[in-house]
């Protein structure tokens, strides 16, 4: 099966007054039609991993690569009016916290139906229809009155569930969820995840899941990336995780608290410089 | 200043930048060097800073400096002579007045109003942002209303009215001017203590025993210091221009003092056929307003911890 | 399936939210005008050594100081002064002009609407051309625009108006001839032509008297390119800050996840955005347009409220010179207010509180 994504030696790197800041140091791999996760701390370079496939790396970044490309398209070699073109269309990207991700002075129907009139031609009607239905799709109860409401007129869970409409609605195959979920409430988090578990599962998308909490992403993907300073330093099935080798990630096991142990002392996340090289 | 731990070769750099200061004067004395490095980066803000300079020089030397009387004319052989004649940089005007010596008179002037004014208003707003801040509640409520009128207020039509009502003169065109000056530094003050005030140290210094008076003059007021300069700073391109205008007007220093913008005023009738009697003072208004406003910008920049971005 | 009583909910909500603001915007206007005439009452009752001389001229004789010091109540309590003024200030009294014996708001009524036309024509300028140049310097940093932008507002800011009026009336005027001065009409039309707003544009193209028109043009356009440039440096300034602020934000990054030109992310969204402190910006120039006319109209002989409040100076008309710094101070004042009032209704976030 020819894989959805094909990465090899991404690099990302910003030239600064003070130096160079190497965000991404050369991580490779290839996503089908599946649900890889990648994690990280601060600072490991997963968000720009997920910016530089989108394009979205800001200046001045530079991104290199020895291949980047997405169903068949060389992105390395992608101008603007492709870019334009695969963004919201074929390729998606949800942020983290709506309070910054939505247009404050739009309305939250009003910019879905932008990415629609964008990427077809189709009438305000039946975009409008169409929004509605993405709406509906992401599970909110009145779909009607949340259109013309604005971004701050909402809640924080509702708001990501607008953005998730906003850049799902043209059906693209490939969505990268940068932090979808560490902006909101614990309870909220769950239904939130459901309704990308279903819409990823129905439309057959690839989905890249980015984050911090190595326990969320376990119980979502397929496959895990873990990252430390720019390199991937491990790669596994989620299935095996238990069995995970490299010290890094074993840390990241051992912070997730289980009910009934006492662990004294606390185990401490370690890190070594050795692992970034 | 002797630092019994260092080493005859340890260079001032080193003792100003080092991260364990041994005092906190060598504190002190290394955060200003820290900012006047970053200061000095920006050319412009050093062309501001010569700017300034040279005009605190020229003031306090100007008797030296100038060739001519500023006052004094020869009426029979010299009037209205253009830049370049001999004798006469810059020309002479309608009374046979060296224009250059009359410029650099005229800097006290200039210097003199920015400085009053500064004196006068900085201090007032200080106070009064500090303890409407500090105070908070009724007293606070009262203070801003008081401060959001005067900031409302068209300022060169109340210094204008304010010198009518007094009479023409430079003195009375200095508190006019600085009665509309303070509210800015107000609201800048009250700003900046509302962001400290329920900071820990504050807190350890009550806790102390400290009185009110004491922790808003010791404690809360050089917070406040570095922003007010800068906005002085800036402010005073203003103050020039607005004096100025009441000079232009006639309302500012009266003849025949040789005031910039009064100057301008008696130029106006030439202006056709002997322009440069209106035009070199307005030169001089330009270059020092501008040196105050690279100065102030670079400062800012200088002295803004998050500048350093750009 | 709409739910009507939700929406009329959120109607509702909306509504209360802008008569809230606009409720809190009249007590502050109120208290302002109050400190305002307050000022003034200082300025015209209480600092001059002998208020009255300063209305009737130091030459009036003694029979005369003596009944207005009566007729304008200076012998009552300076308390009850202050109340006799209010209410005269509030219906618009403000005296009679020593120099033209007219009553001081008839005297304002007639010039005010010249002072109004320069300053709109200046804005107009300022904000038509600075808003662009703005976007252009915020979207390229370092470029030619962004460079264009600091010089012009470095030079604004460091300027004399007056003295640049000065300059520009001896280039364009006297040696190239291009526009027309002083005043807003030539002597020609001056007494043939009948304002209906007073605002000479608009009231020659209402009329269509083009050859009108273009003589009103040919006087405006020098004053008003000189406050327009000062206008111009004010606002590029603002609008490069406010859009380099709102294209630093997250939903711009969605907007271009999103697909969208980056024609329309700045100029439709980013825009979008900033327009909110922006227009109060804009609203901000035009009160300091206003307030810079004094300097621009005594320039250019235009004659507006500006002149008229030096004419009366160097008159020593306290009345006038009084009245028109109320009637200034009050329209400065309000624009000022209303600007803080408009950024509160336009951003959707404020409005709700």
């Amino acid at each position: 099966m020819t894989p959805l994504l094909t990465v090899r030696n991404l690099s990302v790197t910003y030239p600064t007054r003070t130096g160079i800041i190497e965000a991404v140091r050369g991580i490779s791999f290839e996503l089908g039609r599946e649900r890889l996760g990648i994690v990280g701390e601060s600072g490991s370079g997963k968000s720009q991993t997920g910016r530089a496939i989108m394009g979205l790396t800001p200046p001045p970044g530079i991104v290199r690569a020895d291949a980047l490309s997405f169903s068949g398209v060389d992105l390395l070699k992608a101008g603007p009016a492709t870019w334009r073109e695969m963004r919201g269309g074929r390729m998606a990207m949800i942020l983290q916290d709506p309070k910054f991700s939505l247009n404050p002075v739009m309305t939250i129907g009003r910019q879905i139906t932008e990415t629609l009139r964008h990427h077809e031609t189709i009438s305000k009607r039946e975009a409008r229809r169409r929004a509605l239905e993405m709406l509906e799709a992401v599970q909110i109860a009145d779909p009607e009155r949340v259109f013309s409401l604005y971004p701050h007129e909402v809640s924080g869970g509702m708001g990501q569930r607008a953005m998730i409409a906003m850049m799902l609605v043209c059906g693209p195959e490939l969505l990268i969820a940068d932090e979808p979920t560490s902006a909101l409430d614990v309870t909220v988090q769950l239904e939130v995840l459901g309704i990308l578990d279903r819409l990823v599962r129905d439309k057959g998308m690839g989905l890249i899941f980015i984050s911090h909490d190595l326990r969320l992403v376990s119980s979502f993907c397929d496959r895990v990336l873990v990252m430390y300073a720019g390199r991937i330093v491990e790669e596994l099935a989620t299935a095996d995780l238990a069995s995970a080798t490299h010290p890094y990630t074993r840390g990241l096991l051992d912070c997730t608290p289980k009910i009934g142990e006492s662990r004294h002392p606390l185990p401490v996340l370690e890190r070594r410089k050795e692992w970034a090289a | 200043m002797t630092d019994p731990s260092s080493p005859a070769s340890e260079s001032w750099r080193d003792w100003l930048l080092t991260a364990e200061p041994h005092s906190r004067h060598q504190a002190r004395l290394g955060r200003a060097y820290v900012t006047w490095r970053r200061f000095s980066e920006n050319r412009l803000a050093v062309a501001g800073l010569l700017i300034i300079v040279a005009l605190v020089l020229v003031a306090i030397f100007a008797d030296l400096l100038a060739p001519h009387s500023a006052t004094v004319g020869n009426l029979a052989g010299a009037r209205l002579l253009p830049p370049g004649s001999p004798g006469f940089l810059l020309g002479t005007d309608d009374q046979g007045r060296d224009i250059l010596s009359r410029l650099l008179v005229g800097s006290r002037i200039t210097l003199a109003v920015v400085t009053l004014v500064a004196i006068i208003a900085a201090p007032v707003g200080l106070l009064i942002g500090t303890v409407s801040g500090f105070a908070g509640g009724y007293v606070d409520a009262v203070l801003m209303r008081i401060t959001d009128i005067f900031l409302a207020f068209p300022k060169l039509i109340l210094a204008l009215a304010f010198v009518a009502a007094l009479g023409p003169g430079i003195e009375n065109a200095i508190i006019a001017i600085a009665l509309t000056s303070w509210p800015p530094y107000a609201r800048l003050a009250r700003a900046e203590t509302l962001g400290v005030r329920n900071s820990d140290y504050i807190a350890a210094v009550r806790l102390m025993g400290a009185s009110p008076a004491r922790i808003v003059i010791r404690h809360i007021m050089p917070m406040c210091l570095s922003s007010l300069i800068v906005r002085v700073t800036l402010d005073m391109a203003g103050i020039i221009l607005t004096a100025a205008g009441l000079g232009f007007l006639g309302l500012g220093a009266q003849p025949p003092l040789p005031e910039w913008g009064t100057m301008i005023a008696s130029g106006r009738r030439f202006i056709l056929d002997q322009w440069w009697v209106a035009t070199m003072p307005g030169i001089a208004i330009l270059v020092v307003s501008l040196g105050f406003n690279l100065l102030g910008d670079g400062l800012r920049d200088a002295l803004d911890p998050r500048g350093t971005g750009r | 399936m709409s739910h009507p009583k939700a929406m009329r909910t959120v109607g509702l909500r909306r509504a209360r939210g802008v008569l809230a603001n606009i409720g809190r915007f009249a007590v502050m206007l109120a208290t302002t005008y109050l400190g305002l005439l307050a000022v003034t009452f200082f300025i015209g009752r209480v600092v001059p050594i002998d208020p009255v001389l300063a209305i009737v001229g130091d030459r009036a004789p003694a029979s005369v100081v003596e009944r207005v010091r009566e007729e304008m109540g200076f012998n009552l309590p300076l308390w009850r002064q202050f109340i006799l003024y209010l209410q005269q200030a509030l219906t618009g009294d403000f005296g009679t002009s020593v120099l033209t014996t007219n009553p001081v708001m008839e005297d304002i009524l007639r010039v005010f609407p010249a002072t109004l036309e320069l300053a709109t024509v200046g804005t107009l300028i300022g904000a038509g051309l600075g808003v662009p140049l703005g976007v252009v310097a915020a979207v390229r940093r370092g470029s030619i625009a962004d460079q264009i932008v600091r010089i012009v507002g470095l030079i604004g800011y460091s300027v004399p108006i007056f003295w640049l009026g000065l300059l520009s009336l001896l280039l364009f005027y006297a040696k190239l001839k291009w526009v027309a001065y002083p005043g807003r009409l030539d002597v020609a039309y001056e007494y043939t032509f009948t304002p209906i707003t007073g605002l000479y544009l608009v009231d020659a193209a209402w009329t269509r008297q083009w050859d009108v028109l273009w003589d009103a043009f040919r006087h405006i356009i020098l004053p008003g390119a000189l406050l327009g440039y000062f206008s111009l440096a004010y606002i590029s300034r603002m609008t490069r800050s406010f859009m380099l602020n709102e294209l630093g934000q997250e939903y711009i990054v969605a907007a271009r996840a999103k697909g969208l030109s980056e024609r329309r992310i700045v100029w439709f969204h980013a825009l979008r955005n900033a327009a909110v402190p922006l227009v109060t910006v804009i609203a901000l120039s035009y009160a300091g347009l206003l307030e810079g006319s004094v300097l621009t109209e005594t320039v250019f002989s235009w004659p507006g409220i500006g002149l008229y409040i030096t004419n009366s100076l160097q008159n020593a008309d306290m009345n006038a010179v009084l009245g028109g710094t109320i009637v200034i101070g009050s329209v400065f004042i309000t624009i000022n207010m209303l600007s803080d009032l408009l950024y509160r209704l336009l951003d959707p976030r404020t409005r709700a509180r």
